[in-house]
Parts: C-alpha cells; structure tokens; sequence
C-alpha cells in the first residue's frame, strides 16, 4: 500500500511571515503534529497527526496558525462517502473495531431544533426575571401518593429523600480516569457553587473530592470501581449506571495506561490492569435483581440517599422506565444517543439508541399514563447544548437535564472528538502530568460556574416570557412547546401541536 | 407587578356574596353586581352558582342537565334510573328573552345514589356521583352535566351575565351565597356546557384569567383520573381543588399553598413547622402550582373562598358589612349593592379569605 493512502481530514496553515518559530505549538502538541526543522531552522507540520484540538492555535502568541478542513476529496459520491471510504480503509489496515468519542455526530434529526417555544401576548402578561421571582428551585425524588396526618391531624412531613437543585441542571457522569483530576476538581467545585450536582462516574471519587460531598451523585457501575460503604455514604444521591447514550449495551475499558497512581488507588484496582465494566451489570439479569440493587444501597446507606437509576435511550425505552420506577427507585436518568463518552466503538455510537426528545416524551407519557410519574423523577441527558435545550426538555416532560460535554466545553474542550487518545491537549481527557497541568481548577471551575448562570439567566427569561414563574409549571407543559416540519407520528410521539395549530 | 402595570386586554368579571349567619336572599343581588361589569364580558358566557337554594331536598344530589335533544335526554335519563333513585325532576324554569339564544333543553333532577349500585361500585357516594357524571358527559351524545352538588345549583348561559340571570328567574332564588361570573373568551369557543361556573359535587369555581401552567396541571390532573374535556382553565382549577380537597384531605388554607404557593424566599422566612409544611406541600403538589393570572372565588357547602395568583395579576376586592361578605374583580360591582360598606380591602396574592357558615346558622 502507497505510504499515504489517507489523506489527512485536516490541514495545519502556517503563515511563515509571522511565525517566530518560537517552538510553542511543538511542545503544545501532545501529538507532535509540529516539527522544528533544525536543519531548515523553520517549523514543519505532520497533518497526519493533527486532530484539530485547536490548542496550538490558541496558544501561538504571534496568531500564526489555523486549522482548515482539507478540501482533498475522493470523486464525490453521496453514499460512497469519503467518510465511508476511510473507514474501510483503515479497517482493512488494522482489522479492529474503530474507535471514537464524544456524541454521536451523524445527521440524524435534532428534534430540539425542531422544536419552538411559546411567549405570553394580550392574554396573560409576561413575568419580567429582572423585577419579579423567577423560581428554577428543583427538588428530585420520589413523592408520596397520599398525605397523612398524625393523631393531632397535622401534615405529617415524611417526604422522601430528595435531591435540591438551585436550577435544573446536573453535570452528568465523568470518571476519574477518563478525565483527569483537574478535571474533576472543576465539576465538583462548579456544583458546589451553583447548588446543583456533579457525578462521580464509575471511577470512584478521589479522596481530596470528599468536601464536596453535598454536591456529589455517586456512581455504582457494572464494573463496581472504587465502591465501598463510605464512598457511599459520601454522596447526596447513588447512582446505578445501566447504560450510557453514547453506547448502549455494551461496558467500559479504561486500558491500563490510564491507571496509575492515584487513578489505581481510587478505583481500587493495581496499576496498571486495565479497568474493564462489563457490558450487563452480572447480578442484574433482569428488573427484580435491579431492584434488589436498589434496595442493597439503600440498606448500606441506612435510607438516606435516594437512587438513581441511568439507562440509554434505546428502543422500549418507557416499559423499561416503567420497570424503574416501580423498582424502588427514586430517579430515572434517561440518555439520549447524542450523549457523550471518553471513548465508543464509532459504529454502537453512530447507529444504537434513539433520540433524547423521543425517549423522554415517551416516558414521561407512559409514566402518566400508569398513574405513576409522581413516583420518580426524570432526568433527561444526551446532547443538551443549550438553555433552549433545557426549557424545551422540561417542557417535555423532564425534571432535570444533564449536561456532560457541554460542562467540558466550558472547562475548555474543543471537540476534537480525540478523548480516546488519551493525548487531551486541554488537559481534560488524559492523565499525562504535564497535559493535566494545563486545565488550572480555578480557572476552570469559574468558567463552568459562568456558563451556569448565563443559562440560568436564560432559562428564567424564557419562563418569564410564557408567564411562568416558577420551574414547575413549566414540566410537562407541553402546549408551550410547537412543532416545526414534524410530520404527525413524530408530534404525536412528542405530544405536541404543529406550530400554527 | 400589580394589575394596572400592564396592558390587560383580557377579562372576565366575577363576583360572589355570603352571608356568615346562613340569612337566605333573593338572587336578584348578585345580578345587579355582575351587571356593572358589564364590559368586562363579551356576551359569550355567564353564570351563577347558588347555594342553599334546595332545602327541601337538602340531602340530594340536584343534577342540571343541558340536553341538545330529547334523544339524549331520553339516553341519559335511562342511565340516571339505572344508576340513582329520582326523587323529583323537572325542566329549569326560564324566561324566553331575545338575548338569550340555541337554548337547549334544560332539566333538574333531585338524586339518591342506588344503595346496591352505590355498594357494588367500592366507591364512596362522592365518587360514584363524580364518575356518573363524567359518564354521562363524555358518553351520551348531546347530554352535558353542569351542575351536581346538594342544595346548590348552577345557572349559566351563553349571552350575558345579567341576561343569564334573568333567563333563569334568579330573582326567584333564595340562597345564602351567590357566585357570578361574566365571560370574555380567548381559549375555547362559547359554549353553553363552557360558561361558569364549573362546578363539581358541591364545588363550584368561577375564574378570571388565562393561566400558564394549564397543560402542566391538566396532564398532572389526568393523571389522577379526571378528564378534562372541555380545555377550560376554570375545569382544571376545579377538579385540582377537588383532588386536594376529597381525596387527598387538604383543607382550604393548605390547598391555598398548593394552587398559589408562597415562594420559596417567603417559605424561608416561616417559623419552622409551618416552613416544613409548606415545603412539604410545594414539593409533593408541585405541578398543581396554578402559574400565570388568575382571580378565583370558590364556593361549596357552607362557605366561600377567594384567592389570587401569587404575584396578584388579576384584581379582586373583597368588602364587608355585618354578617356579608362581598367578592368582586371590581370595587364598583360591591358598592353598587352595599354603598356602606365595613371593611373593603385586596387581599395579598395568593392570601386566601375564606368564609365559613356561623356555628348554629342555617
Ligand atoms: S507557536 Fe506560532 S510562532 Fe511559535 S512556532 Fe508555532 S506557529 Fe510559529
Ligand atoms: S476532552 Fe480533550 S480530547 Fe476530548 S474532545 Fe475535548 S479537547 Fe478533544
């Protein structure tokens, strides 16, 4: 085979006037795309190894580079994609499973963006955020079905366990492991101050994170890394991963590279063996184990945490929530086939799973229809890019977002969509010292804080615009969503009116 | 943000009166109050609801029933004989007027549940009369319950307050309370099943608003088995009072909290058994919040309710002289009838002023 049968997806631009050759983007580059000639005493460029991270081109102090998608092509073809071509090719070459991160980046139909919100006109005034209460307060968990009064007659307060949320919105789970401890610090102080919720992943949770405890959702996965009674009893509310968005149906593996030091400590597993989550948790085969799990937990934290359970979106989605919430269960985490991962099999992550929207305004409607949505919470996650987002996915029907790749936007990921690497050039995705180093926690956790309340802002100015002034209203209010180029099953699965209706 | 602030093109009238000492009077009252909000209606809706009316046959269900036929009445009649022992019954008087038009055939039956019936179902007497009617409602054809709650009764129409009043002979009615409402639609096409009040058992609801949260609290309401057919804000708010009411045992001050609860910057501030209370019923009720503008007045056996929204979108003046009590969405519809008043005030959003019958009174 020629030495260069693929044609590299991006070019490094150099503009040679301004370069200094100052070596910056050598030493920024985890993947050495950028060569110091020293013969030549000029930089060179290795396309090939280029994942356009974007991380030289912001740190080049003279602005002389930039990314471009090259514009080599195959003889166009519109289902012989170039896409399609490549990916045979460098199958052909190393007969093994092609590998990816982050969502899922196909053309599938976003439905949010399909979706318009409503705004009070005449009939009923619209509520100004700036001058009036505009309440995003959320409380998570189960609620009872009747109330009861003790001998005296008055309330008895025997509320369930509850999770409080300042907004409705949670970051969702990001291993220790998969992302560094920089990383991690930023999400746990970021959920402190904005009074929401970050997730510990299937990591296990680092000692110094202890503090932040309140703020802290921890995760049981099908590989049960760093569990035990104190990691436990350390976090708000327990999480039981059973699927994941990104990559429904099959486990985790984190290769050994990435365990060393602290990383093999927190997960209770030695250096250097590779952390496999099996696909299937190996004592639920089915709902009643789930349960049993659910009440195991339950049991070691002397019933006070509630319990999350986290499933993909995937077919049968809302018998499957159904199953759930009669389960024991407090919340049920939903994630859509946009959601995030360190790294997925490209095809389970292109091809398994359905769409957020559909997932959650279904089970949210089986729920009601059984008489049973007071008895959980839903969580809806997978793709959730904006406030927008977020006020039409309550409007839909859920109590809560996740926000995952989002969250590491804000921290300072570009997408490169390389996070398998282990090579993350923003210090997110990698556990490579110096790579870490970059990510400065107090930089990064403000930066998510800022993104919070911007959204927070946005969200409260949405409701206000409906006359809605407090969060709950807004639940499953789905007469203030409309449909826009949705034909009828897709507006009856989402239980909503075309707009002009 | 208190009504005046903004530009309010909509509105309804409503107004309500109530004597504490359970003094019966004539319904001719309330008709003169309701008429000089004569512009707040548009002439697609009014009503009244009337209470004590019926003590002859106290302890009876008093159905009013609008048929479109006799067919229907025919149907419906045979599912009342199959379901209820009928005391008595007969057509609502009315007055033949102009403004009142597509009258359909209006009928008053006095009711007992059947005691075989009434054990076979496992339900208690209120839910079997509540699934009757929402039988009778969403299974016969061209039959539409308006009216179903013991010595009471509602009157509506589609025209004017003051003309409903008059085409049903009100004047004729002695009650102890009286509610009314005039109607400017925006949502639903005026319907005579449409106008208020809307009433269910001995609960009746008028309203003046447009609230945002309506498919909220409808889909958490349907949940819970009642079915709102007919998209009214005014039904939403009357089967949410219902369920907080007879099935989950909240009294009209906790459910108060529910439908217009405090914000959680005032929840703070309460000593703390009264705070865990009011968390406790925000949390659990939390989507029967009633969001966006609304002034109430419910009325049921032995007493009256008036509530606005928490931020008191829609105006509501309450006065008093001895053992009346007076409700209106305007001063002037009070005075008009009591030029002397007591005590006059606006009650604070989401404040409810709840009147009861005096101990010993009728
Ligand atoms: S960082 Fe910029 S100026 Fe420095 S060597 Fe690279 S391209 Fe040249
Ligand atoms: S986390 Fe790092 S490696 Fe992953 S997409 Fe973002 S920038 Fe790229």
């Amino acid at each position: 085979m020629a030495a260069f049968d693929i044609y590299p997806e991006y070019e490094i631009v150099r503009n040679n006037e301004r370069c200094t050759n100052c070596r910056v983007c050598e030493k920024q580059c985890a993947n050495g795309a950028h060569i110091f000639l020293t013969d030549k005493n000029r930089m060179a460029a290795d396309d090939d190894k280029c994942v356009n991270c974007h991380r030289c081109v912001a740190m080049c102090p003279v602005r002389a580079l930039k990314i471009v998608k090259t514009n080599h092509t195959f003889r166009e073809n519109l289902y012989w994609t170039g896409k399609s071509i490549k990916e045979i090719k460098r199958q052909a070459e190393s007969g093994g499973v092609l590998l990816s991160s982050m969502g899922n980046p196909e053309t599938y139909p976003v439905y949010f963006d399909k979706i318009l919100l409503n705004a009070s006109q005449v009939t009923n005034p619209s509520i100004d955020p700036l001058r009036e209460p505009m309440e995003t307060r959320v409380y998570l968990g189960s609620k009872p079905d009747k109330v009861v009064r003790d001998e005296k007659g008055r309330i008895k307060i025997d509320l369930p366990l509850h999770i409080k949320l300042s907004m409705p919105v949670m970051l969702s789970a990001m291993s220790y492991g998969s992302i560094s401890y920089n990383a991690h610090e930023s999400l746990a102080r970021a959920a402190a101050e904005a009074g929401i919720m970050y997730n510990t992943g299937e990591g296990g949770l680092h000692e110094d994170l202890y503090r932040y405890g309140k703020n802290t959702i921890v995760q049981v996965a099908s590989g049960r890394f760093g569990v035990h009674s104190r990691y436990l009893s350390n976090g708000a509310a327990i999480e039981i991963k059973m699927g994941q968005g990104a990559k429904p149906g099959i486990g985790g593996h984190l290769p050994g590279s990435k365990i060393v030091g602290d990383i093999s400590k927190t997960r209770m597993i030695p250096e250097g063996s590779d952390a496999i989550s099996p696909a299937p948790h190996h004592d639920i085969y089915s709902i009643e184990d789930l349960s049993q799990l659910v009440y195991s937990l339950k049991e070691a934290t002397g019933y006070t945490k509630p319990i999350i359970v986290k499933i993909a979106a995937v077919h049968n989605v809302a018998a499957i929530a159904s199953g759930i919430a009669r389960s024991g269960a407090d919340i049920i985490a939903i994630d859509g086939f946009r959601g995030g991962t360190g790294a997925a099999p490209a095809r389970i992550r292109d091809h398994v799973g359905i769409p957020i929207e559909l997932a959650l305004a279904s089970v949210d409607k089986r729920l009601r229809d059984e008489g049973i949505r007071n008895r959980v919470s839903i969580v809806a996650g997978g793709g959730i890019r904006s406030s927008a987002d977020v006020v039409k996915a309550i409007a839909l029907g859920a109590d809560c977002v996740y926000i995952g790749t989002a969250a590491l936007i804000a921290l300072g990921c570009h997408m490169c969509r390389s996070c398998h690497t282990g090579k993350c050039n923003w210090g997110i995705a990698t556990q490579r010292e110096d790579l870490v180093k970059r990510l400065n926690p107090d930089w990064g956790y403000k930066r998510l804080v800022n993104l919070l309340n911007a959204w927070k802002h946005e969200i409260m100015e949405m409701m206000g615009g409906m006359g809605i002034n407090a969060i709950e209203s807004l639940r499953g209010n789905r007469l203030m969503l409309r449909g826009v180029g949705l034909n009828e099953k897709e507006l009856e699965i989402l239980g909503i009116k075309h707009a002009g209706e | 943000m208190r009504e005046g602030m903004f530009r309010n093109p909509s509105g309804c009238a409503i107004s309500g009166i109530f004597s504490k000492s359970g003094k019966r009077f004539s319904g001719r009252q309330i008709i003169e109050s309701i008429a000089v909000m004569h512009e707040r209606s548009n002439g697609l809706g009014g009503g009244f609801a009337a209470y004590g009316i019926y003590p002859e046959f106290k302890d009876h269900y008093a159905f009013h029933i609008f048929y479109d036929d006799i067919y229907a009445k025919r149907e419906c009649e045979e599912f009342l004989e199959d379901h209820f022992d009928i005391v008595s019954f007969s057509q609502i008087p009315t007055r033949k007027l102009p403004e009142i038009k597509d009258t359909p055939l209006i009928w008053r039956y006095f009711l007992a549940p059947l005691p075989a019936k009434l054990a076979d179902s496992q339900q208690d007497e209120g839910e079997y009369v509540i699934r009757c009617v929402f039988r009778i409602n969403t299974g016969i054809k061209g039959a539409y319950v308006f009216s179903s709650g013991k010595n009471m009764g509602v009157f509506k129409a589609v025209g004017f307050p003051e003309d409903v009043g008059r085409f049903y002979r009100l004047e004729e009615y002695e009650g102890y309370c009286f509610t009314a409402h005039g109607r400017y639609p925006t949502n639903t096409p005026g319907w005579w099943g449409g106008a208020h009040p809307f009433a269910l058992l001995d609960f009746s609801v008028v309203h003046n608003g447009e609230i945002s949260s309506y498919d909220a609290n409808r889909r958490t309401i349907e949940m819970y088995g009642y079915k709102c057919t007919l998209q009214t804000d005014t039904e939403v708010i009357t089967y949410i009072i219902d369920y907080l009411h007879r099935k989950q045992g909240l009294d009209l001050k906790e459910i108060c909290s529910v439908i217009a609860a405090p914000f959680w910057s005032v929840i703070a501030t309460r000593p703390q058994k009264e705070r865990e209370e009011l968390e406790y019923l925000r949390c659990v009720f939390d989507t029967l919040l009633i969001n966006g503008p609304f002034s109430i007045i419910v009325g049921f056996e032995g007493g009256m309710m008036a509530l606005n929204d928490r931020l008191k979108l829609r105006s509501m003046v309450v006065g008093e002289k001895d053992d009346m009590v007076y409700v209106a969405s305007e001063e002037a519809a009070i005075r008009v009838i009591q030029k002397d008043l007591d005590r006059v005030w606006s009650p604070k959003g989401g404040e409810g002023v709840i009147v009861t019958l005096e101990k010993g009174s009728a």
